[in-house]
């Protein structure tokens, strides 16, 4: 008889017991699981304050072992700032979803990425309000159809979507921007190296850094998990193209 | 400016403004954020040279929203903090403190008001008491508000502030005005007089051998909801057990009644002075916390007094809770200037013959 022993294990920065609330097919609990995987790695669980922003994303609190704290919509990158400045040597990191970070939250996000602030920041990017019901938010595509652009999003009434790793990383004091996507295993592979990479960077002092994650709304976009997939790959990546757009130490390799 | 302010047992001639940002350093304050506004902008400038000058924390924020939610955050690892603005830029921060009393978080915000609604002026106003009392926040939810009157009290109730902020874990408010700013009084700098607050059980710093804490208001179930607010309603009614606090001159015998908060109790107290020399027999209460109110006198003094005069600087806004206070027992009647300067005291004086004569 084989023993065999189980390797895929839930990560110790998951609470104990906790079930993911998230819709079938989101990618927030598998982008809350690398965030996870990368603490342990880094061995930081003991060491971080997090900050859960509002939108879906704040129950992050409620399945990572770590101290947290919960910011009004659009805030959580002052309130880190505040963290950050008050105890330097904690790792301080937000979890936001692009509507918090990139509509609501454009102002403390960018200047907190201006003045080189030392805290990473992840951001889940899936094109819609989705604890509202998938409402236009600023990333929404043109054409997209959600319940506040029921024809399409068109420029005449509702105008651009931002490209967010990009914005970010014109500002003087980002250290590191990048954006991923979680469609296929090698891209979360992909993903959860530039989330480590990202925590490094603040170990080191270097600057802000930023992770913009492309993620499925199934419910929202009414599509099943396999169909909101093929959507990021098909329309959002071709829009919202994976990359680093910034990384100061590049210069150093 | 920085150089001649430390801690001192010689009074030194001082703003309102350098007053209290001194006293927050003195207090213990690391972290100050901030952005600009007269009537108040003394404080900011003050902050960013002595912050920097003692390794403590110290960011020009890029607006009122980011700065109070920068003290959030680094109240939430039991930091001391404050940040201090005025009137249309307190507005910004409703949201903040109303998350902040949520949170239980001992924000400390200092409020120099000017004039408003809208962008009003820069002359000193009290038009905020409202905002200050009940607030501009959602839900139900209590701010300690501290008045002071003085220069000197600008001092006294900056410790204050920080002190009841940390053993109550609620956001206070140091209600100042924009005379009180900018008026030069001798103070003097005691050493911080309260003990340090043990913040250990609940405050962040990483979850080292513990599970993680949260500090969160959001509530998905109503039952929790309840339990919340019902249990924060108690801190509220403790608060007001044990924290009113005011000031009371001749009240005993008094006929007439003035309640006055901040600036104008100064003229208030020197026309009580003048009425009582020509035989009138007025008191002054004057409430130095205006959360918990000193409801609870005024209902009494209502007993024996036969009329409260309430003197400020807006429209009327301290008269509601007299009014609640005295519950119809008296009449109640208001001496006020919309903005700029107090009433006068011949103003009040002439006011008090005539209604003394009804």
């Amino acid at each position: 008889m084989t023993t065999l022993t189980q390797t895929f294990k839930v990560p110790e920065s998951i609470k104990k017991g906790s079930k993911f609330s998230f819709c079938p097919g989101c990618d927030h609990g598998v982008a809350v699981r690398l965030v996870a995987e990368v603490l342990d790695e880094l061995n930081l669980r003991e060491n971080t304050i997090a900050v859960a922003s509002i939108g879906c994303s704040v129950t992050l609190y409620d399945f990572l072992e770590v101290d947290s704290l919960e910011a009004p919509h659009g805030r959580a990158l002052a309130e880190a700032t505040g963290i950050k400045r008050a105890r330097p040597d904690k790792f301080v990191f937000t979890y936001q979803g692009d509507g918090d970070f990139a509509s609501i939250g454009m102002a403390e996000s960018m200047h907190c990425a201006l003045r080189g602030e030392n805290v990473t920041a992840i951001c889940i990017n899936n094109t819609t309000y989705g604890m509202t019901g998938g409402q236009l938010g600023p990333t929404t595509l043109l054409g997209q159809v959600t319940t506040t652009s029921p024809t399409g999003r068109n420029v005449e009434y509702y105008g651009y979507p931002v490209k967010i790793a990009e914005h970010v990383a014109l500002c003087d004091g980002t250290a590191y921007s990048a954006r991923v996507s979680l469609d296929t295993v090698p891209n979360i592979k992909k993903a959860k190296a530039a989330i480590k990479k990202a925590c490094e960077i603040q170990l080191k002092g270097l600057g802000f850094s930023f992770v913009e994650i492309l993620s499925t709304c199934p419910t929202n976009w009414r599509m099943s998990p396999q169909q909101a997939h093929n959507r990021v790959r098909e329309e959002m990546m071709p829009v919202f193209k994976p990359g680093v757009y910034k990384d100061i130490t590049e210069k150093e390799l | 400016m920085t150089e001649c302010l430390t801690k001192t047992s010689k009074k030194v001639l001082t703003k309102g403004n350098y007053a209290i940002a001194n006293a927050a350093v003195l207090a213990g304050c690391e972290c100050y954020f901030g952005y600009p506004i007269t009537p108040q902008s003394e404080i900011g400038e003050f902050m960013s040279g002595k912050m920097q000058e003692l390794k403590r924390a110290y960011v020009s924020a890029e607006s009122e929203l980011a700065a109070i939610n920068m003290v959030l955050g680094a109240c939430s690892t039991g930091a001391k903090a404050m940040t201090s603005s005025s009137s249309c830029a307190v507005a910004l921060m409703q949201e903040a403190l109303s998350y902040a009393a949520a949170d239980e978080l001992p924000v400390v915000l200092v409020s120099v008001m000017r004039a408003g609604p809208g962008l009003g002026n820069i002359y000193p106003s009290q038009g905020d008491y409202n905002q200050a009392t009940i607030g501009g926040g959602d839900g139900d939810y209590k701010l300690i508000v501290l008045a002071p009157a003085t220069v000197q009290e600008c001092v006294d109730l900056t410790y204050k502030a920080f002190y009841l902020a940390q053993k109550y874990k609620n956001p206070t408010v140091l209600l100042a005005d924009g005379l009180l700013g900018q008026m030069m009084e001798p103070v003097e700098f005691k050493e911080y007089p309260y003990p340090e607050v043990d913040n250990s059980d609940w405050a962040l710093t990483g979850a080292k051998g513990r599970p993680g804490r949260i500090i969160r208001s959001y509530a998905p179930l109503a039952d929790n909801q309840c339990e919340f607010l019902k249990k924060l309603h108690a801190k509220y009614k403790l608060i007001e057990e044990n924290e009113t606090e005011w000031e009371e001159i001749n009240t005993e015998d008094a006929d007439i009644i003035l309640v006055s908060f901040g600036s104008p109790a100064r003229n208030a107290k020197s026309a009580m002075k003048e009425c009582r020399k020509l035989g009138i027999k007025v008191g002054l209460l004057r409430p130095i916390t205006l959360f918990p109110f000193p409801s609870k006198r005024i209902s009494e003094l209502a007993d024996t007094a036969k009329k409260f005069i309430s003197v400020e600087i807006n429209m009327g806004q301290m008269i509601r809770d007299i009014k609640l206070a005295v519950n119809g027992k008296v009449p109640v009647e208001l001496i006020n200037r919309p903005v700029g300067n107090p009433p006068s005291v011949e103003e009040i004086v002439e006011r008090i013959k005539k209604e003394s004569e009804e």
